[in-house]
């Protein structure tokens, strides 16, 4: 019996499945994953922005992968390859345009109250993080602007003592940052704050705040 | 659900964000908001693709350096061999040479360690030399210059690289006569090696088939004045926001702006210590920025700043407070449902 007198099954508490599913099921409620209905005060284009982040984020894969599968140096070589290095580099230019946005307005939402703290910094982290991956990706161009970057970022990474583990002028190094490491902490942040948002919900108008006394 | 009613503000309170379930709700359709989203991005990217392409500036070669300026491929290897050179003095992650930058009391680029071996005269200039197939004057040239005590080298080395300053454009033809021991030879077949293309294989530490960290070659290239001449040339300097930017009339990295910007003013732009100075400042501020809700008074800017007004305008139309700055309460049931049937009539 647990202390609320409910049965409980042996054999459904050491079943890891059924772990995972209970534990999955409290962190977002049924319903919650994709609501088909919001709060009211939902109703501005500024809500747009986050979606529009996760659009580009899906187009920079894309395009990323795209280039993946003619391989290093392929655009330079191909009018193909370098149209697709072009949808790369746009998309990812429209990347930081709806994320900075999104980013701002979050802020003037203070769309960390009501326990929203992790979300606010799951979604902080990941735009460190995307800025970590879009420098990485000059830095794997193999071209004029790769050489100038590299030589100039060294200095600061290696001054705090980062350039010796991450080395910027390796552009071996760099390009698996940028294909497999940096992707993929982006990618898992981008889901653990689409989780945040749809366990707390959308944060209420600041002037929806009750005072209570302490 | 209804939401809990307002509770009257006492002496001692605190602020709680009503939970976002207990508000009315009307339909909003995230799939198709989404896959909106997804063709607006992929055509918007494929339109400014199609219009603007991208840049790709070729990389410079050796080769191209050596033809350009055959000087300054002299004169840099001729750094290399005193220990004049940035590289020569660099100190961690690449040689002993120097300490490097401290964040105040903390020596990080020294705790960093010397991770990234760089001998600047053996790696960059002699062992290229030594696994070319060159004329007997060079193998006579490495013998004694391998021969030599490290004090006698660099007296060599150096009074040559003073030599070539003095000289015309740097020309070594024109250099006065001097005791220079090998290092004329040394540098002018280096040169040599440098124009005939095969130098990048040279400077690959895992051998020169597969090429897939060009450090040494990157170093031994910042070293000398042709980069950072072509860069200057594209306004990509330094002090010209470079770092953000990239060749062409491109965007770059608009979103490196701050970090960019703190080379560009006093003390930053003067200092010894500008990159550790700069990189310390970027981490507090990206700390403050991770940390923002726990942090008071920047915590509260979007209360002092009422931009929110704008964003919920639609909401606050329903639901008008009448103290600035003094919570309202919960919204009331039905004034929200008077909007979720104005929305639901459209």
């Amino acid at each position: 019996m647990s202390v609320l007198g409910e049965r409980v099954d042996p054999e459904a508490s050491s079943n890891w499945t059924t772990g995972l599913r209970t534990r999955l099921q409290r962190t977002v409620p049924p319903g919650q994953i994709l609501p088909d209905r919001q709060p009211v005060y939902v109703a501005s284009w500024i809500y747009v922005f986050g979606v529009l982040s996760l659009a580009a984020f899906l187009v920079v894969l894309g395009s990323g992968g795209w280039l993946a599968l003619g391989g290093v140096t392929w655009w330079h070589t191909s009018s193909v390859g370098h149209f697709v290095n072009s949808l790369h580099l746009w998309s990812v230019e429209l990347f930081f345009a709806f994320m900075v946005i999104h980013l701002w307005g979050k802020f003037w939402m203070a769309a960390w109250r009501g326990k929203r703290a992790l979300t606010w910094i799951t979604g902080a982290v990941a735009f460190l993080a995307s800025i970590g991956t879009a420098f990485t990706g000059y830095l794997s161009q193999s071209n004029f602007d790769s050489q100038w970057i590299s030589t100039q970022a060294k200095d600061g990474l290696n001054a705090v003592g980062i350039g010796a583990w991450f080395n910027v002028l390796n552009t071996g190094q760099m390009l698996l940052w940028h294909v497999v490491l940096l992707p993929l902490a982006v990618g898992v942040l981008a889901v653990l704050h689409v989780v945040l948002v749809r366990r707390h919900g959308v944060v209420p108008p600041i002037d929806a705040d009750v005072e209570e006394p302490t | 659900m209804t939401p809990t009613p307002p509770v009257a503000p006492s002496r001692r309170h605190r602020r709680r964000t009503p939970d976002a379930h207990s508000f009315p709700t009307r339909p909003y359709d995230l799939v198709k908001e989404f896959v909106i989203a997804l063709v607006v991005v992929a055509l918007l990217t494929a339109g400014l693709a199609a219009v603007f392409s991208s840049p790709d500036e070729k990389a410079i070669s050796m080769r191209d350096w050596a033809r350009a300026v055959p000087a300054d491929v002299v004169a840099t290897a001729t750094g290399e061999l005193a220990g004049t050179t940035t590289t020569a003095g660099y100190g961690p992650p690449y040689n002993d040479a120097a300490t490097g930058q401290k964040l105040g009391p903390l020596p990080l680029q020294q705790w960093g360690g010397v991770r990234i071996p760089v001998d600047a005269a053996q790696d960059l200039v002699v062992t290229p030399l030594s696994l070319q197939s060159g004329p007997p004057s060079l193998g006579a040239a490495l013998t004694v210059w391998s021969g030599a005590s490290q004090a006698r080298r660099t007296a060599w080395a150096t009074a040559y690289g003073e030599a070539l300053a003095k000289a015309a454009d740097g020309n070594p033809s024109r250099v006065a006569a001097g005791d220079y021991g090998p290092v004329p030879v040394m540098a002018a077949n280096f040169l040599t090696l440098a124009r005939g293309g095969g130098l990048e294989g040279m400077l690959t530490p895992s051998g020169a088939f597969y090429g897939g960290d060009p450090t040494r070659g990157l170093l031994l290239l910042a070293d000398g004045a042709y980069l950072e001449d072509q860069a200057r040339a594209r306004n990509l300097g330094g002090d010209q926001w470079g770092m953000m930017n990239e060749t062409g009339n491109y965007p770059g990295q608009p979103w490196m702006w701050l970090y960019t910007f703190w080379y560009q003013i006093p003390p930053f732009s003067s200092s010894d210590n500008a990159d550790a100075l700069v990189w310390g400042l970027m981490m507090l501020l990206s700390a403050g920025l991770v940390l923002l809700p726990f942090i008071p008074g920047l915590r509260s800017i979007p209360r002092w700043i009422p931009v929110h007004r704008l964003i919920w305008r639609e909401y606050y139309r329903g639901h008008p407070y009448s103290t600035p700055g003094v919570a309202p309460g919960l919204p009331q049931p039905r004034a929200a449902s008077d909007v979720q049937l104005a929305r639901e009539r459209v």
